[in-house]
């Protein structure tokens, strides 16, 4: 059953640049999908888009339909967004610093939601704050419940974080580079949590990152986004080891590797595109090492990959080729 | 299709850019002109009486009124503002000098003198402004000159600590230990490296200051303690009208208006030029 | 060190402050020219007075004895005598500061009252017209000199309108009320002008941040967002902007109570620098100064109450 479906979402800027183009994905329940590409991809739009709670200067959803469970949540006012918001949908960030309110008890921001969304008594919902603070792994939740978020750690905060955000009890969680800002030791905790979450709760995760190695362990699929649009999508271990896009296999390829390696550290040539200077054609184009006319003058589509139904890539030498290499990179 | 939720509209501009700053320019160069030009736009002296003519209302021969002695107000309003704008000029430029030096060093040099001197702007801190203001007039007497000093031992604290608190913060920066190592004496980075980057916000700050300083020498003058009659000053010119409220109410409210409209030239400078420079006062 | 071990910590602090301002009036009186003891006694005085008091202020001691009298003085609530009324300078002061209380708190308070539903109003509204008014209206009103806006508001409320009393104090509370609303109302127009502009910017800077992105992702509504979340926030540097500011209101009483003719320690000290009552002069503005100083205490103390994450 389908928790997630993506159609074509296309959110323009206020000069008509399309800077997330016909994004389309899905996701089941319990499913961790992975959502990859560098800042400036569009990854973050396009989850900012499912809440509506895009940046106010002039962004705007052009088209396109987001189903949660069928039901269309680009047409909902404001009222049902709001419901909606944290309840169904929640939201991590990556620096959980900022985005807790400092004068606040981590308490009382937990239990707001509950109280928000299940009409819980002040009592109650404190006894529900403690009860997720535990469960997000904080030791000591009962004294911990009146701390504010500058007396936690880095790791203890993005914790906290994910206490409030799931204390709404979603289905769907969005996972914003969570990871990004902590030591590999915290961040491993963290995932961890993330996978234990998903294996208790049945919680479909999107997990915003532009690092392959958190996918490899932690997601089950992923998709690959570049300058607004969607490169390749499949299951992970597909994906990782044929990964069929240029681009993906670009990123492969750059994956520092674990033993500490030996030479230069390759990297993909060239900058992402500014979003008033799109290519035409392929958005990758310009920096890949099998572009041809067809390249430049025609966008490609999200087509499968021979073989397997999930794996789909958007290039139109998606079929030659399956192990990424230097030589695919210009 | 669908409106942007929960987020703020983007600001749309019903004024152009940076017009806070022109209306701060337009208004205060008005007022300059007015003060330069006054011996040949005013229509009358400001002190000459005329007793046949007193305590007019506003009409054709004098369009602001004239006072129980017959003196044009609108003459006075206008000779007012060479009082007033010097007020401005002096009374922020002593602090800000003063201050500046003082911010600067205490700044620069840190420890025991900088210990010293922040106590120091504690305790004068500690009193209020106008207050401050007037015990040190009380010991010089009233008059234009008393408030200048007063101005100036009162008024270098927050340019002090507008300085000090920018040349703490730059001390360190690259570009100074370059010059540091470079072998340049302390004189000089102070002054030539230094104080050129840190004084932007005093700048802005200083804008703004005028208000105050307008706004303190125009009370002190209402209380009878700064400029002295028969000089045209606003202040001056309010107290000498408020027993005529109710017969002339003209007499005190156009200079008070003309202390609005300076002060609210000088609050727009501050303004636009802290959009401008990207600093906020 | 525990947060409430700083209330008694920080007036400790202050005692150095104290001192120094004591020892910066002492400076001042000694300034203004003239024999001190006819100073303190005024033209007529017996010279058995002044040799009272010569003994008293060790006026024939080096200085800094002096100070060392003046501060023994002081501890003894000994301020001298005014010239003018004949009475203890103490007592004066006593009979004076209770209409200068009320009409500072009273102008707190109407400042505060119309401040804040103005800077929320402006900052909920950002960019449309509402909030150009409000901060245009909030530019101009810093710069009214309040001793002319209290001119101006008696004439159209007391003269014009006939509502309220022209000046003067009053004889019991209702009356006192009413005597105090113009007065009150005139600083607070001035304050409100300096509080509107800094809570707006306060607020919408809070309105920008990442844990009001947060909220709204988990469904938290505009108005709770607002009054819950970024207002708390915003508070904490428009305390301290009012502490600051109340410091120039109390000094902006002098001028006030000279407009409105209210028998409180503004027009005392006014009329004691006009008539050279020197004991009362010193007597007043030590008195503003303790209360300057007592104000910035009370709100660091808020802050520290309101803002968990000050370290103390």
């Amino acid at each position: 059953m389908t928790l997630l479906q993506v159609s074509d979402l296309t959110i323009e800027d206020g000069a008509g640049t399309m800077l997330v183009d016909g994004v389309s994905f899905s996701l089941e329940k319990g499913e961790i999908l992975g959502l990859v590409g560098e800042s400036g991809s569009g990854k973050t739009l396009t989850c900012r888009a499912m809440l509506r709670l895009l940046p106010g200067d002039g962004l705007r959803i052009r088209r396109g339909e987001v189903r949660l469970d069928g039901a269309d949540v680009l047409g909902y006012d404001e009222p049902r967004m709001r419901a909606l918001r944290g309840r169904e949908i929640g939201m991590i960030f990556q620096n959980p610093a900022s985005h807790l309110n400092p004068v606040m008890s981590i308490g009382s921001q937990i239990a707001e939601g509950r109280r928000i969304h299940f009409g819980a008594s002040r009592r109650e919902a404190r006894r529900d704050a403690i009860e997720w603070l535990r469960q997000v792994g904080i030791p000591d939740p009962a004294r911990r419940v009146d701390n504010y978020p500058h007396e936690f750690s880095g790791g203890m905060r993005q914790r906290a974080m994910i206490a409030v955000a799931l204390a709404c009890e979603p289905r769907l969680l969005i996972a914003d580079e969570p990871t990004t800002a902590l030591d590999v030791t915290v961040q491993m905790q963290v995932l961890r949590l993330l996978r234990d979450l998903r294996d208790r709760l049945g919680l479909a995760v999107i997990f915003i990152t532009h690092d392959l190695g958190v996918v490899a362990q932690t997601c089950d699929r992923v998709t690959v986004m570049y300058a607004g649009r969607l490169c390749e999508t499949g299951g992970k271990r597909e994906v990782l080891a044929a990964p069929r896009h240029p681009y993906t296999q670009g990123l492969v390829t750059c994956q520092p590797s674990s033993d500490g390696g030996a030479g230069r550290m390759i990297t993909i040539p060239g900058q992402p595109p500014l979003a008033k200077r799109f290519p035409t054609g392929c958005r990758f184009h310009p920096r890949c090492g099998h572009a041809t006319a067809q390249c430049a003058a025609v966008q490609p589509e999200m087509l499968p990959v021979a073989g397997s139904g999930r794996h789909e890539a958007a290039c139109h030498h998606r079929m030659e080729g399956t192990r990424a290499g230097r030589d695919h990179v210009r | 299709m669908s409106a942007i939720a929960g987020v703020a509209p983007p600001v749309r501009r019903v004024l152009p850019r940076g017009s806070t700053l022109t209306v701060g320019i337009v208004i205060l160069s008005a007022w300059v002109l007015v003060a330069l030009l006054c011996p040949w736009i005013a229509p009358y002296d400001p002190i000459a009486q005329d007793t046949s003519a007193t305590l007019l209302p506003p009409g054709a021969a004098h369009p602001f009124g004239s006072d129980n002695f017959g003196r044009d107000i609108l003459s006075r309003v206008m000779w007012g503002a060479r009082v007033d704008l010097q007020m401005c000029v002096i009374g922020v430029a002593l602090p800000f000098v003063l201050g500046t030096i003082v911010g600067a060093l205490s700044g620069y040099l840190g420890g025991a003198v900088d210990t010293v001197l922040m106590r120091v702007i504690d305790i004068v801190l500690a009193f209020p402004f106008l207050v401050l203001m007037l015990a040190i007039i009380t010991i010089l007497g009233p008059g234009l000159g008393s408030f200048y000093i007063a101005m100036a031992l009162v008024g270098w604290v927050s340019y002090a600590r507008l300085v000090r608190a920018q040349v703490l913060s730059l001390k360190h920066r690259d570009f100074i230990v370059a010059a540091r190592s470079l072998g340049y004496s302390h004189g000089r980075i102070l002054f030539r490296h230094l104080l050129p980057n840190a004084l932007t916000g005093s700048v802005v700050f200083a804008m703004s200051d005028c208000v105050l300083v307008l706004l303190s020498g125009a009370a002190v003058s209402y209380l009878g303690l700064g400029v002295q009659p028969p000089v045209a000053e606003w202040g001056v010119m309010v107290a000498e009208g408020q027993g005529f409220i109710t017969t002339a109410w003209w007499i005190t409210t156009f200079p008070g208006l003309a202390i609005v409209v300076l002060a609210t030239g000088f609050s727009f400078l501050a303004d636009g030029l802290g959009d401008r420079l990207g600093v906020r006062p | 060190m525990h947060r409430y071990l700083f209330v008694l910590w920080r007036p400790i602090q202050l005692l150095p402050v104290l001192f120094g301002v004591s020892l910066l009036v002492f400076v001042m009186m000694r300034a203004i020219p003239g024999d001190p003891a006819r100073m303190l006694l005024g033209v007529r005085s017996t010279p058995e007075a002044i040799a009272r008091i010569r003994a008293q202020y060790g006026l024939d001691e080096p200085l800094w004895l002096q100070y060392v009298y003046f501060l023994r003085n002081l501890m003894n609530g000994e301020l001298g005598k005014s010239i003018i009324y004949r009475v203890d300078t103490f007592k004066l002061i006593g009979t004076r500061i209770e209409p200068t209380v009320f009409l500072v708190l009273g102008s707190v308070l109407l400042a505060v009252l119309i401040a804040l539903p103005l800077a929320a109003f402006a900052a909920r509204r950002r960019g449309r017209l509402a909030d150009h008014l409000i901060r245009l209206v909030s530019t101009i009103g810093l710069g009214l000199p309040a001793f002319w806006l209290g001119i101006m508001i008696i004439l159209l409320f007391s003269i014009a309108l006939g509502w309220f009393p022209v000046s003067g104090y009053g004889s019991d509370w209702v009356e006192r009320l009413h005597h105090l609303f113009l007065p009150c109302l005139t600083v607070a127009l001035a304050l409100s002008a300096v509080l509107t502009r800094n809570l707006r910017a306060s607020l919408l800077v809070e309105l920008q941040t990442d844990y009001v992105t947060a909220a709204r992702a988990r469904g938290v509504s505009e108005g709770r967002i607002f009054w819950r979340h970024v207002m708390p926030n915003s508070l904490v540097p428009t305390i301290n902007l009012l502490a600051v500011n109340v410091g120039w209101l109390i000094g902006g009483t002098v001028v006030i109570e000279s407009v409105f003719a209210i028998p409180g320690l503004g027009q005392l000290l006014v009329k004691a620098i006009i008539s050279r009552d020197y004991m009362v002069v010193q007597g007043v503005v030590l008195v503003f100064a303790l209360a300057t100083v007592t104000v910035n205490l009370l709100a660091d103390l808020l802050t520290v109450m309101l803002d968990p994450r000050v370290k103390l």
